[in-house]
């Protein structure tokens, strides 16, 4: 995917639902696109220095000792749970089938979060939005 | 015909270059270091092979690059280890990796001794000392063309006619100049057609890219330039401070120093939204990143230093998934396509597989002292699971196993050279020994339901702190990582990292 067409991509995911083109642009350049072939682990539950992945196309389970618990696809983010408090996952992200995404190394969130406030905001509704429905699952 | 006249034409010399086109086990694409790295592996494991490459002699990328003619890798001429010891390739991250004494150390014998860092033309005889003295055969000149498939074979169809095989290897290079569809990137030269320097003195210059090719013109062109503006939308990251590779190399932070001290080089966080010419050269029309806001600049000469594409014809039409600008393929941890089996990658290629990306620190795949360990890996891999060739795993003593682990972890070349990327790891078998199941991808042995065993391998944290770590699987799973204290000379042969080793494997030896 060239940069024009990643910078498209990117316009249509909600995390980045508030960026103009030129922060598109330089988002697009910061982070960087992997991929990633069916079962392997992108997060791994106890292992230190993970980064932050926003999927772009695939899907991957969220499995805590084993256990699936969730799925995520295209436009949902992982990974800033374990960055912001500094502490490693404490759930495994597995491809499930073939997966591509945008990754930034943990300590690049930080100064990229200050960067774009708006992502910032748009990422504490998603971890606002968990919250709450972790705490209805438990009520 | 004319009457009563012979016409005589030369008769064709008969072709005498290796490898005609037939049919064999592999074929391997490419005599740059991957290529070339490969291919001695599968010799030496004995899987037939026919080696090709559209070039006329081997040294891939380095028969032109780095512009400037200098590498960005050293070579220490004197260091800890002796020349020709598996440890010593730790301090010389340009030399292939052999087996025989005549096939190591290569690249230290053929430097005048001016630099650590080998010429361009020091790395390309290099390689073409390797290929000699090694007795390895290439046919040059021959184009990879075309790709398709008869059933589970592939059929390569090149400039010298087709070849058939079970399995091919691409060390093809990520060598496609790239450039934007940006308006106006068609008046500019890539990277790749910078002219000699002197032939930009006193001009007002721009150059688009902020990674290492962008500072290498920059760097390269200060002594001519009379202004030189680099821009990209993100900021700039210099290695020193990511702590790996990943950002500007020290070689290249003069322009930066420049930047900072006001010293007539400029450099912006802009994305490029048109190029044009104007009457006095270009004008080069930016949005600024942090602002929004339209910036124009006028200059005599625009270079794109805006990266590469890997050359992989219609391999994606064939099944080979591609992602990201440079079109990697999507790769399984052992360099094998992840959607087209039995099509392998060596070389700059493997860059595409991540590995862990601890702390945002990426692999060094993309350089000759990442890629061959990555290629000789792939290689015995492929040579093991398709040929059925026995690769030793030798069982390690259970009163040895501590000291080797604290050896690797002090000594080995490809845990060094590739952080938390490459492991050496041991496995316990069905008769409870402990194999030493060698090099192998981290991220395979953390992922992958194999036997019990331990890896470890070198890692770098946010801190720039370096110390071991290892994994120990138990059950199929590994369920978390045993890190090891740093050590002020990266010695971990001392008794209380022997110990802390030793508490590690304990589990796996049934004392735990």
């Amino acid at each position: 995917m060239s940069q024009n067409d990643l910078v498209d991509t990117m316009a249509g995911l909600v995390l980045f639902g508030d960026l103009g083109r030129p922060q598109l642009a330089e988002a697009a350049h910061t982070f960087t696109e992997e991929a990633f072939p069916a079962g392997q682990r992108i997060l791994r539950q106890g292992f230190a220095g993970s980064g932050f992945y926003v999927i772009l196309a695939g899907e991957v389970a969220v499995r805590i000792d084993g256990e699936e618990r969730a799925r995520l696809g295209k436009g949902d983010f992982f990974g800033e749970m374990s960055i912001l408090l500094g502490e490693p996952p404490t759930a495994d992200i597995v491809a499930i089938g073939p997966l591509r995404v945008l990754q930034l190394g943990g300590p690049d969130l930080e100064a990229f979060l200050k960067r774009h406030p708006m992502v910032m905001y748009r990422m504490l509704l998603s971890v606002a939005r968990r919250l709450s429905n972790a705490n209805r699952r438990r009520s | 015909m004319p009457h009563g006249r012979t016409v005589l034409s030369p008769a064709p010399r008969p072709d005498e270059r290796p490898f005609p086109p037939g049919d064999y086990p592999v074929v391997v694409v490419g005599s740059g270091p991957g290529g070339i790295q490969a291919a001695y592996t599968l010799g030496r494991l004995g899987v037939g092979y026919a080696h090709i490459s559209a070039d006329p002699v081997p040294g891939g990328m380095f028969r032109r690059f780095p512009f400037f003619q200098r590498l960005l890798s050293w070579t220490k001429p004197h260091a800890p280890q002796p020349r020709g010891s598996r440890q010593y390739e730790w301090y010389d991250w340009n030399s292939l990796v052999g087996e025989e004494r005549a096939h190591q150390a290569v690249m230290p014998e053929l430097m005048d001794g001016t630099s650590d860092f080998p010429s361009r033309p020091e790395m390309e005889r290099g390689i073409a000392t390797f290929v000699a003295r090694t007795g390895m055969a290439i046919r040059h000149d021959c184009r990879w063309e075309s790709t398709r498939r008869d059933g589970e074979r592939f059929i390569l169809a090149t400039s010298d006619g087709e070849y058939r095989c079970d399995a091919v290897v691409f060390a093809v290079g990520v060598a496609e100049p790239w450039k934007p569809d940006t308006p106006g990137f068609d008046l500019v030269p890539h990277y790749v057609d910078t002219r000699p320097a002197e032939t930009y003195a006193d001009k007002r210059l721009f150059i688009v890219g902020k990674q290492n090719s962008g500072f290498e013109l920059a760097t390269g062109l200060l002594a001519q330039a009379s202004r030189i503006v680099l821009a990209s939308p993100r900021p700039a990251s210099l290695s020193v401070n990511l702590h790996s590779l990943g950002g500007i190399r020290a070689r290249y932070v003069q322009p930066w120093e420049d930047s900072n001290l006001g010293n007539g080089v400029f450099i912006l966080n802009a994305s490029i939204e048109r190029v044009e010419r104007v009457p006095n050269g270009f004008a080069v029309h930016t949005r600024r990143s942090d602002t929004g806001e339209p910036f124009a600049v006028e200059v005599d000469e625009v270079i794109a230093a805006t990266g590469f594409q890997c050359p992989l014809r219609d391999l994606t039409e064939l099944g080979v998934t591609t992602f990201g600008q440079s079109k990697l393929p999507s790769m399984t941890s052992w360099f094998e396509s992840a959607t087209m089996p039995g099509i392998y990658f060596a070389g700059t290629i493997g860059q595409g597989v991540a590995g862990l990306k601890k702390f945002g620190i990426p692999s060094n795949s993309g350089a000759v002292h990442g890629a061959r360990y990555n290629a000789r890996m792939m290689a015995r891999r492929l040579a093991e699971t398709r040929f059925g060739v026995a690769i030793e795993r030798p069982i390690v003593a259970p009163a040895d196993i501590v000291d080797y682990l604290v050896e690797e972890i002090t000594t080995a070349p490809e845990l060094w050279n590739q952080k938390s990327y490459l492991a050496r790891a041991l496995t316990v078998d069905a008769d409870g020994a402990m194999r030493d199941a060698g090099i192998v991808p981290l991220a395979d042995f953390v992922d992958s339901d194999g036997p019990d065993g331990v890896a470890v391998t070198i890692e770098t944290n946010d801190k720039g702190d370096i110390y071991p770590i290892a994994y120990v699987r138990r059950g199929g799973r590994v369920s978390g990582e045993a890190p090891l204290d740093p050590h002020p000379l990266h010695d971990y042969r001392d008794l209380e990292h022997r110990r802390r080793m030793a508490d590690i494997v304990a589990p796996l030896l049934g004392q735990g």
